[in-house]
């Protein structure tokens, strides 16, 4: 595990998968999951960050939110032929945890081609969930034409700049931002957007816990495929004082996690289909598993925080 | 076991069953059930495997060393979307020549302008075709807004 120095300075990681070529990749393939413990419990993966923080999961009083992502409503293809299907499992399966969630968050991909049906049709989805709110942050899947106007026009009340906010319940303070809009090659935040985050947060208590939601990582995954943000750096400097910071993302369509510093960073799965590990293949081209295989790569994201705990409790599970 | 391999060349069979088995190494920090995402072949050498360079205002982050259009300009006036990337990356073209673009993969893509408003297609499925004439000269980079790693130039000429 990477060593922790609450407060500090970030330790400057030199093992990240952006600077390898796939055969540097392959190679240190033991830097996959190297940063984070993960457990495998009856189908579903914990993550232990920093020892007990799994421990909030049985606490009635924690809080409690789920994280779905990138569930491309409108995609049509032999890599998931019933898109629609899956979301629904995911929502059911949602609905069916033992403790409701206080919020839902979507981390964006909610439809495949940005079209005013399939938003329609998303939106009307996600009001099927028991929580007590649903947050969403965009993808690039929702502004593939009109940089994103359908989208907020959808899902935009209450944001600011092109669509991002922020929210504070139960002491932890979650930050939703928007990095699929102005891009080239890489996710982008901006200039605007990167002085909100830096006034967001300039008035909390350094022991605030943070948590961060993004589409595309905020950390080099696989920059080649524009898995990565090219701005992030600056976002990150923002909430270095800060003892405890996780960020969330999507658009990968596989688990990661990893630790650089003070900030832990676990990218979620879809619930629509799978995409290559960083590197196999020419492009992150949908993958078609064999028959069955498909429920296995698809899943939600349950996160319990105990007030006074450092970490936060991360469970993958699969898709039910 | 009955695998699916979508895009894969047959001769490209034998590297992934090669890559069943790195893939396995790189699953383990997954699901339990992943190595099923060891489907691929590796990546071409041209595409994994290209110099790379570091951006500056990421430390260590490093992205490939080609930029928007980089490769020698073609004159011509259609565009191949092919494997995640516009071919040739580069064209050029008469002021009032009209540019056909036409997508020959499964997955979605679109021809938008990096700025300005120029070019702004919408979502191209597969086999569909987008045209654009260029009244005025210019240097126009694009890129596709769901890929948007996939960059490429129009260049016109008086």
């Amino acid at each position: 595990m990477t060593a922790r120095r609450p407060g500090g300075e970030p330790e400057d990681s030199q093992d990240r998968p952006g600077g390898m070529s796939r055969r540097q990749l392959l190679r240190h393939g033991a830097w996959f999951g190297g940063a984070v413990v993960l457990t495998v419990v009856g189908g579903e993966v914990i993550s232990h960050v920093g020892g007990a923080a799994a421990a909030a999961a049985d606490d009635p009083n924690a809080l409690r939110f789920v994280q779905l992502s990138d569930s491309h409503i409108g995609f049509h293809g032999p890599a998931n032929l019933d898109v629609t299907g899956s979301f629904t499992r995911a929502i059911n399966q949602v609905n069916g945890l033992d403790r409701r969630p206080d919020f839902v968050m979507h981390t964006g991909d909610l439809t495949h081609l940005s079209t005013p049906a399939q938003f329609d049709q998303v939106h009307q989805m996600m009001g099927e969930l028991h929580t007590g709110k649903v947050f969403v942050v965009p993808g690039e899947h929702d502004s593939v034409d009109d940089h994103g106007e359908k989208y907020r026009a959808t899902f935009g009340a209450g944001t600011r700049g092109d669509g991002w906010y922020s929210f504070d319940i139960k002491g932890v303070h979650f930050i939703a931002l928007v990095n699929t809009l102005a891009l080239e090659k890489l996710g982008h935040l901006g200039v605007d957007q990167l002085e909100f985050i830096e006034r967001d947060v300039a008035g909390l208590s350094s022991d605030t816990p943070i948590v961060v939601f993004s589409h595309i990582p905020l950390f080099a995954m696989y920059p080649t495929w524009g898995w990565g943000t090219d701005d992030a750096t600056q976002a990150l400097s923002y909430l270095r004082r800060f003892s405890s910071v996780t960020c969330l993302n999507g658009h990968v369509h596989q688990l990661f996690s990893k630790t650089e510093g003070n900030v832990t960073f676990h990218s979620a799965t879809t619930t629509a289909y799978p995409l290559p590990h960083p590197g196999q293949g020419p492009a992150p081209i949908p993958l078609t598993l064999p028959a069955g295989a498909l429920g296995d790569a698809l899943g939600i994201r349950e996160v319990t925080y105990e007030t006074g705990q450092h970490d936060l409790a991360v469970r993958d599970r699969k898709l039910a | 076991m009955h695998r699916s391999w979508g895009w894969l060349p047959i001769t490209q069979l034998a590297a992934a069953a090669l890559a069943v088995a790195a893939a396995t190494v790189l699953a383990a920090c997954a699901m339990p059930s992943d190595t099923s995402y060891g489907q691929q072949a590796p990546a071409p050498a041209t595409t994994a495997d290209q110099a790379t360079q570091p951006m500056p205002g990421m430390t260590g982050m490093v992205m490939p060393a080609s930029a928007p259009g980089a490769d020698a300009p073609v004159a011509t006036n259609t565009v191949a979307i092919q494997n995640f990337a516009f071919a040739p990356g580069t064209v050029t073209v008469k002021a009032g020549t009209t540019v056909t673009w036409t997508n020959q993969d499964q997955e979605p893509h679109t021809v938008t302008s990096v700025s300005g408003d120029e070019l702004k297609s919408p979502a191209l499925n597969a086999g569909e075709t987008f045209k654009h004439t260029f009244a005025t000269p210019g240097h126009f980079d694009y890129l596709c807004t769901i890929h948007p790693f996939m960059t490429a130039t129009v260049v016109v000429t008086p």
